[in-house]
């Protein structure tokens, strides 16, 4: 099963690559046309600097690993339709967890005036924050990614948008469950206990094929832009349990009712941010909310690159009855410096610091494009000051470097 | 020192044609009132000229260059919205197509005139829009030579002006107009700008840094009129005279009156744009 499923992704990526081989830098066939066709390969180095925690994972310190996407875009001449499909697929050399295929897009949408209906699976995103994205709930995690969380798989929906000139109102039907991607047994940054994901527990009857939905209202008042949105469904974030072999790690997906809100102040050099929400959980209903800022200065050291200083709290006051999170009293703390230069070069590093149990997870990432196709990415992942029974305790081995070297097409 | 000299000799003419018309004047008072007049009068004939193209699509190619001669490039589409309000400025929005790595990546501006634009920004990997600051007038835009503001800033209530003489420029008959920027967060103390006095077209601006001190000189070139009224230029040569580096625009064919509305230049409609 596991050869197979890894047989199948090293055929897709063979795909890709010969696909891109075929079309190869030139990409006339796609210009000017209305069927747009464009992609990446991406090779990504994991280096580990300590030897795993957890017994099976793999003793390697070096991980290789190959993601492929594909995009193919299409747009009717009188621009009233468009159609995205996207695939993506990683092959990983020591996870076959991570080794994963994900159809990130896959819709067609219709725009008449001041509506658009879209039907097929797409990624939204909702919020204003940077170091957690509370208010972003449409689409479920791929977390084997990258544990920033910021990778999302595709979610199948039927949406319907209407844009007022008093903002835009957005309703989802959301008719089948993505359930979040977890590390393997081989697989590093995972928890003592693999993850036993074939069999997830769901509080609703109609398991995946429970019917969510969620409407969004979003705006601009001045300086301010606006976001309100309500959840009805199933909960992205799984609650961890216990399996009946006593070893596994069962994922609980229960039900949940929310609503939230996400404001941005712009001002100045100044971004005032904010994200809210009362979530009606498993167990009780809480409160969660992630407030900061972000200040820029611009042209810093007489040239064209800038600063940006970044804080944000981060506060939560859900039971351990709940789906956990590590975000409930922790402060961010980062930098971004954007070069301005002609390869966009950027650096971003922070570090969140619990503030009862001090454990803190050190973060860097940087990228330059190298030649007009080709872009590098350097990730640093360091967690620190971290005792058993604490939120990245698991992990605490699996501090890493990682290069990543990107061709587009 | 040369500046001067040519405002004396304006000063004189206009002393001689009053005397000629037999006018008691007060000179200092309507010398520079004139001045002023005359400057914001050339400008608003340039920016009028302009008036009721409704909307307007073109695709461009920016060259950046640096004192090496190492280049890259980067194409865009630029669209823009009139607004007729002449009090409030036009909204214009940015898609880019190449790199390959920021394709989709959009920048949606709501010019206004001295209070600061809206700005939002689209980031295709996250598909995230975020409000930006536009306080950042006098950064580079995508590593060019051309500034945010040189790109939102043609606005003619956005400056002060005053003329300084006419003098020939390539073919051309040019006024040759000193603008001062209005709003905050300039990088720019002056601007001095030739307009050709036939079409009323900018043919080169020369920027002044926060120091005074000469830093950019703007060429517009390769004009061509759409509908028998709008001028294009088709190539723009900024070059920066203090670092050695310069950045090309080069335009393509204008599309005007394409149907754009105000719902095609909305933050909520970023993410379907491609």
């Amino acid at each position: 099963m596991k050869d197979s499923s890894c047989l199948i992704l090293k055929f897709l990526l063979l795909g890709l690559i010969g696909l891109y081989a075929l079309i190869g830098t030139d990409n006339t066939i796609a210009d000017n046309q209305e069927l747009d066709i464009r992609g990446n390969v991406a090779f990504q180095l994991r280096g580990f600097t300590q030897d795993a925690l957890w017994a099976d994972q793999n003793s390697s310190d070096v991980e290789s690993s190959i993601s492929g996407e594909w995009e193919v875009r299409w747009r009717s001449e009188d621009n009233s339709q468009r159609v995205s499909f996207i695939p993506f697929a990683r092959w990983d050399e020591n996870d076959d967890k991570r080794s994963h295929f994900d159809l990130r897009e896959a819709y067609w949408a219709y725009k008449n005036g001041e509506i658009e209906l879209l039907f097929g699976v797409n990624r939204i995103f909702w919020g204003v924050t940077e170091s957690v994205h509370l208010v972003d709930v449409i689409n479920q995690t791929d977390l084997v990614e990258d544990l920033d969380q910021e990778d999302k798989l595709g979610q199948p929906m039927i949406s319907l948008a209407l844009q007022k000139d008093w903002g835009l109102l957005s309703f989802y039907l959301l008719p089948y469950f993505r359930e979040r991607s977890f590390p393997g047994v081989n697989g590093r940054l995972r928890a003592e206990s693999p993850v036993d994901a074939d069999n997830a527990k769901y509080e609703s009857g109609n398991k995946r094929k429970h019917l969510d939905f969620a409407l969004r209202y979003s705006h601009y008042f001045g300086d301010i832009d606006l976001g309100l949105h309500y959840f009805n469904g199933t909960n992205r974030d799984p609650r961890l349990g216990v399996g009946a072999n006593n070893s596994d790690v069962v994922l609980n997906y229960d039900q949940i009712e929310q609503i939230g809100l996400d404001l941005q102040y712009t001002r100045g050099s100044w971004l005032w941010k904010l994200e809210s929400f009362v979530r009606d959980g498993y167990e009780e209903s809480f409160f969660a909310s992630i407030a900061g800022f972000e200040y820029t200065f611009y042209q810093v050291f007489e040239g064209a690159g800038d600063v940006g200083v970044l804080l944000e709290y981060q506060y939560d006051n859900r039971s351990s009855y709940e789906a956990a999170t590590s975000a409930d009293n922790d402060v961010f703390i980062g930098a971004r410096w954007v070069l301005n230069n002609m390869q966009d070069g950027s650096i971003l590093a922070g570090v969140v610091v619990d503030n009862k149990t001090s454990e803190a997870f050190y973060s860097i990432e940087a990228e330059s494009r190298l030649k007009e196709d080709v872009v590098l990415e350097l990730q640093v992942r360091l967690i620190a000051h971290s005792e058993p029974g604490e939120s990245f305790h698991p992990f605490s081995r699996d501090n890493y470097i990682q290069l990543q070297i990107n061709r587009f097409f | 020192m040369s500046l001067i000299k040519k405002y004396i000799v304006d000063i004189r003419l206009i002393v001689f044609i009053s005397a000629l018309l037999g006018i008691q004047l007060d000179i200092n008072t309507v010398l520079a009132e004139s001045l002023e007049e005359k400057g914001f009068n050339l400008a608003a004939r340039s920016d009028r000229s302009d008036r009721g193209f409704g909307d307007s699509e073109t695709e461009m190619t920016m060259i950046l260059r640096n004192a090496a001669g190492k280049s890259a490039s980067r194409t865009l589409r630029f669209t823009t919205l009139e607004v007729p309000d002449e009090s409030i400025g036009d909204k214009s929005l940015i898609l880019f197509s190449t790199p390959r790595d920021i394709e989709g990546t959009a920048l949606l501006s709501h010019a206004k005139m001295l209070a600061p634009d809206n700005q939002w920004l689209y980031l295709p990997a996250l598909k995230r829009v975020k409000r930006i600051s536009s306080k950042n007038k006098s950064g580079p835009f995508v590593g060019s030579e051309f500034a945010f503001e040189d790109f939102t800033a043609s606005e003619l209530n956005k400056f002060k002006y005053s003329y300084l003489k006419q003098e020939v420029c390539e073919n051309l008959t040019c006024d040759v107009i000193e603008r001062t920027p209005l709003y905050d967060n300039s990088g720019y103390t002056k601007q001095i700008a030739w307009v050709d006095s036939t079409d009323y077209q900018l043919r080169k601006i020369e920027f002044y840094d926060r120091k005074g001190s000469l830093l950019k000189e703007l060429i517009f070139e390769d004009y061509r009129i759409y509908e028998e009224k709008y001028w294009r230029p088709h190539r723009l040569v900024m070059k920066n005279l203090q670092t050695k580096k310069s950045s090309d625009l080069v335009y393509g064919e204008y599309k005007f009156k394409v149907g754009l509305t105000d719902i095609d230049f909305v933050k909520g409609r970023l993410p379907g744009l491609r």
